[in-house]
């Protein structure tokens, strides 16, 4: 199992990556750039679990990758979602909002 | 479908690898190269952009490794490493595993070997037959008998007419006739046959066509025959325009109508028959005269097909019920008469019967031979696994899961296991036939068949035993392996006292069931050999040495009664005038032979037999000097003379037994019992002698004179001082000289035809030999292993000794002790098991004991030895060490 930074909370970056690939495809750093551009700078994804990250999700079939070229005419890896990588992030974003809400409501009540 | 594709794309990165490394590696290449553009855009110079780059991102190769465990079939992958490496280190200690492979070869070999005679002769015997998962064998049972029999013509149809539960009988009756072969005569073997029966089994003639419905009834009307591939290829030179031609058979020409399929053999096990032909025609092959509207001749032998989904017991039901409306029906002929189904690993009436206990037992032998084989593995893996804990030590220390050494030590038995077991489907095909070359040869023209089957439930089988096997010797050393305390083993390292005593006492653990093992093994062997050589001893009654049994196939050559008894008269005339014959006689059936005795209800003046029981007896048709010429003493009266013919009144000749039962404190001379509505009166007592085999019980039995009841088909039973071998050309010579279409049968001593009715037993006792001669083998190998490791190991304490004065006989005297203290705790508990064993070796055993002290005690003597043996060279080994060099490793 790659190790993940505690920045991020374990076995979130799957559903990040998810979530930064929902609109548009993009390649690895442009994935990192992402997550911290969305997250107002606060996450900052480790480059060394990003890829074990992607080719895993990848393995799942969640995303799918193809050979394109950058914005600055490099040529570069792009990955998309799936039809089940969408349901997939669906699944993850209500399980998370389950989850932060009950820890929000323990939280709240000490 | 996803998780289908998942694994699809997982299974195409495991063999896409190196094309996925690179596209890996320009990936993250690219990765980098647009964090170097970043950081220039930011102002860094090119070296400093790239070095800050690099950082960034983290160590590339680590990356790649991490993302390679995660991105391909992680455990496969896993396993095609531990498969590479393994095999490496098997090319890197050759002789630990040709050894090894060996070892498990012979293990794995000889269960295949087993199973597959069990798949070819027991479960599947059939080749080509269709459904033998529903195919039963059909018998006929008395009530209050323990023997069954065959089945009448007129009952069989009935059962065909009026069951539900089945698809189809059959009939199927062994027959024998003779074929001229130049001036040989040849036996055949051939099956009388309903007419359904190449349909109902579901195998189609490769020429011409099976049989008609219509051409199972009439009285000879149909003298039609299919003959089998061998046959059409060796007697036919494979003629293609065969169908339609004529051959003779017991003087009557049939036609040729099909040729079997050369995979077919029919139905007995034991011999694969020559022809078929139809039930028609059973008067033509069956010297007791036609059967077919007798509903009290059981003859018939019969297999019947259950429609699929009916269960064993089911069908038993209907067969009792409609059992009990032919005895309803037909009271005078059906009385207490059933149907039995029998498994066909249970058939009553072909060679199963005999070969089934003995299958049982070599099944139980082969699985004893594996697990030492298992047992010999096992050891030689630890003792490989001592030599390797520096590997595992370090592979551990940089970090490998121990479940991952474990799997790692696993994939290498496995590897070593399959090999063994390729290697032992090999033995297997090679030993599939190998029961027939143990089994006595017989007559000429009639072929022995064993078949074993090497079919996908053997190889199934086989690989279940190969994992099975892999599991039982690589478990224990694999997890000892993978127990190496870290620190403690990388501190002992190179001090001369490792391994520790646990694994040491696991070793001692694996020889002493390796000799437990063997010593069962040995005992056995030991006991079967034993009853061969009491019962090669023990007296049958008769005498074996000096005579000679022999034939002529009259009934074959279409011979009626008047002719037979002129050629008969004529020839016990000719062969009285040979020269070394001191007398000879005829016997319709001769002793140990496969023909069947007459038997009969009788009726015994003064005898009021208990309500239930049918007095009833065998008896053989004999002629005059009988007695004298095989040598069985008449103990009281008179033997038969040329006097006893059809004109005088008839008389017997009983033997001991049958005199006390029905005569007791009696004189049994002149008291009169009727046989077949003729009153005999006993002229004579005949001593007991063995009638069939020599492991039946003492019965009563009778003679006649074979001139009051007289058959075409009589034997010769020739006293001479010749051999068989000699005598053979001048029989042949004055048969052909009364008739040039005759020749004699199997010639042969009456010792040999004795010995052929020994047959399981030898058969037993060389399966057994051979399997315990390997066990013994394999035990040695291991005792070997054991105390040259565990020599090696006392190096230390043997140089102290020696160090402080002890010699070298000490030594040695110290180092046999052990072994031989680990020898006899496993004779111990192997004499225990071998006691409770053999026991079940029961009928195979013949006036031995199972505790049998001399078979015990050889087995005992011979593992002594062999452990005296193995123990003596590590031990002189011993002796030789350098007390200084010892102490200072």
């Amino acid at each position: 199992m790659a190790k993940e930074k505690p920045d991020l909370v374990y076995g979130t970056l799957d559903m990040l990556i998810l979530k930064a690939l929902q609109h548009d495809p993009r390649h690895g750093l442009g994935i990192a750039d992402r997550i911290q551009q969305m997250s107002k700078d606060i996450l900052h994804v480790e480059q060394g679990s990003l890829y074990p990250a992607l080719y895993r999700l990848e393995a799942q079939s969640w995303i799918k990758a193809k050979w394109g070229v950058s914005d600055n005419n490099r040529k570069a890896r792009y990955y998309e979602l799936t039809t089940a990588g969408r349901k997939q992030l669906t699944a993850e974003e209500e399980h998370w909002l389950r989850i932060t809400k009950g820890i929000d409501l323990v939280l709240a009540g000490g | 479908m996803p998780r289908l594709r998942a694994w699809f794309s997982r299974l195409a990165g495991l063999f896409q690898k190196d094309k996925r490394d690179a596209e890996m590696a320009e990936e993250m290449r690219a990765h980098v190269d647009l964090l170097i553009e970043r950081n220039i855009a930011a102002g860094m110079l090119p070296h400093e952009a790239r070095n800050a780059a690099l950082r960034q991102f983290g160590g590339v190769e680590r990356v790649k490794e991490i993302a390679r465990e995660q991105r391909v079939w992680r455990w496969a992958d896993e396993f095609l490493q531990d498969l590479r490496f393994g095999a490496r280190m098997l090319f890197r200690s050759p002789g630990f595993s040709i050894l090894a492979i060996l070892c498990l070869t012979l293990g794995i070999g000889t269960n295949a070997a087993v199973f597959s005679w069990i798949e070819g002769i027991l479960i599947r015997p059939y080749p080509l037959v269709a459904h033998q998962d529903r195919m039963f064998a059909l018998g006929g049972t008395t009530r209050g008998a323990t023997e069954g029999h065959g089945l009448s013509y007129p009952d069989f149809v009935d059962l065909e007419k009026n069951s539900m539960l089945f698809e189809s009988f059959i009939v199927d009756r062994i027959v024998g006739t003779s074929l001229s072969v130049g001036d040989r005569a040849e036996r055949a073997s051939g099956g009388i046959v309903s007419a359904n029966y190449f349909d109902a089994l579901g195998v189609q003639p490769i020429l011409g066509r099976g049989f008609r419905p219509e051409e199972g009834t009439g009285r000879n009307a149909h003298p039609v025959t299919v003959i089998s591939y061998l046959t059409w290829q060796d007697r036919y030179k494979g003629d293609p325009e065969i169908i339609g031609k004529t051959q003779f058979f017991n003087g009557v020409q049939h036609t040729i109508i099909g040729v079997a399929p050369e995979k077919f053999h029919g139905t007995f096990i034991g011999y694969s028959f020559n022809f078929w032909v139809p039930t028609s025609m059973q008067e033509t092959f069956d010297s007791t005269g036609y059967k077919l509207e007798d509903r009290g001749a059981r003859w018939i032998e019969s297999y019947a097909f259950l429609k699929p989904g009916v269960t064993r017991q089911q069908a038993q039901a209907e067969l009792s019920a409609i059992a009990q409306r032919l005895e309803n029906d037909f009271p005078e002929t059906n009385r207490g008469q059933g149907f039995e189904l029998f498994p066909l690993w249970k058939t009553p009436f072909n060679a199963v019967g005999n070969l089934s206990p003995t299958l049982a037992i070599t099944t139980g032998v082969a699985f004893f031979v594996l697990l030492i084989a298992c047992a010999n593995v096992s050891n030689l893996l630890l003792a490989r696994s001592l030599l390797r804990r520096h590997e595992m030590t370090m592979r551990l220390a940089l970090g490998a899961g121990r479940r991952r050494l474990i799997k790692q030590l696993f994939t290498e038995g496995l590897l070593l296991s399959v090999i063994a077991a390729a290697g032992g489907i090999m033995v297997a095909y090679w030993c599939r036939n190998a029961l027939v070359l143990v089994s006595p040869s017989r007559t000429p023209g009639i072929t022995i068949d064993y078949p074993g089957q090497l079919d996908w439930r053997v190889l199934a089988l086989s690989v279940a035993v190969c994992i099975g096997s892999t599991m039982l010797f690589a478990l224990i050393p694999a997890i000892h392996a993978s127990h190496v305390d870290l620190s403690g083993a990388l501190k002992s390292e190179g001090s001369g006292v490792v391994g520790g005593s646990g694994r040491s006492r696991l070793r001692s653990v694996l020889v002493f069931v390796q000799v437990a093992l063997s010593f069962v093994l040995i005992a056995g062997t030991g006991l079967l050999l034993r009853s061969l050589v009491q019962m090669q001893n023990s007296d049958p009654g008769f005498s074996t040495r000096n005579v000679v049994v022999s034939g002529a196939d009259l009934f074959s050559a279409g011979y009626k009664p008047d002719r037979a008894k002129i050629f008969y008269e004529q020839m016990l005339e000719r062969i009285r005038a040979l020269p070394g014959v001191q007398s000879a006689a005829l016997a319709r059936v001769r002793p140990f032979s496969y023909a069947v005795y007459s038997s009969a209800p009788l009726e015994i003046e003064g005898y009021q037999p208990p309500r239930n029981e049918q007095v009833a007896a065998d008896y053989n048709q004999v002629g005059e000097g009988y007695f004298s010429a095989i040598g069985i003493p008449i103990v009281e009266g008179r033997e038969f003379t040329r006097n006893d013919d059809e004109n005088a009144p008839p008389v017997a000749i009983v033997n001991e037994t049958m005199a006390a039962k029905y005569w007791p404190e009696k004189n049994a001379i002149g008291q009169r019992l009727k046989v077949k509505d003729k009153w005999m009166e006993i002229v004579g007592v005949a001593k007991n002698a063995n009638y069939r085999t020599k492991l039946e019980n003492p019965m009563p039995f009778f003679y006649v004179p074979v001139r009051q009841d007289f058959f075409v088909q009589n034997g010769f039973i020739i006293r001479t001082e010749q051999s068989a071998a000699a005598i053979m050309n001048a029989l042949a010579r004055e048969i052909h000289a009364l008739d040039p279409n005759l020749a004699p049968l199997d010639t042969i001593s009456l010792q040999q035809q004795v010995d052929l009715m020994s047959y399981t037993q030898r058969l037993a006792a060389a399966l057994l030999a051979i399997f315990g001669g390997m066990a013994l083998f394999l035990a040695s190998i291991g005792l070997y292993a054991v105390m040259s490791y565990s020599v090696s190991q006392g190096t230390r304490e043997l140089g102290v000794r020696m160090a402080l004065g002890a010699e070298a006989k000490d030594l040695l005297r110290l180092v046999i002790s052990r072994g031989l203290r680990l020898t006899t705790a496993g004779i111990v508990i192997g004499a225990a098991a071998a006691l409770l064993l053999t026991r079940l070796m029961g009928n195979l055993l013949y006036k031995v004991s199972p505790r049998d002290p001399i078979a015990f005690g050889a087995a005992l003597i011979i593992l002594i030895a062999v452990a005296l043996v193995a123990c003596f060279l590590p031990a002189r080994r011993a002796t030789r060490i350098d007390p200084a060099r010892a102490l200072r490793t």
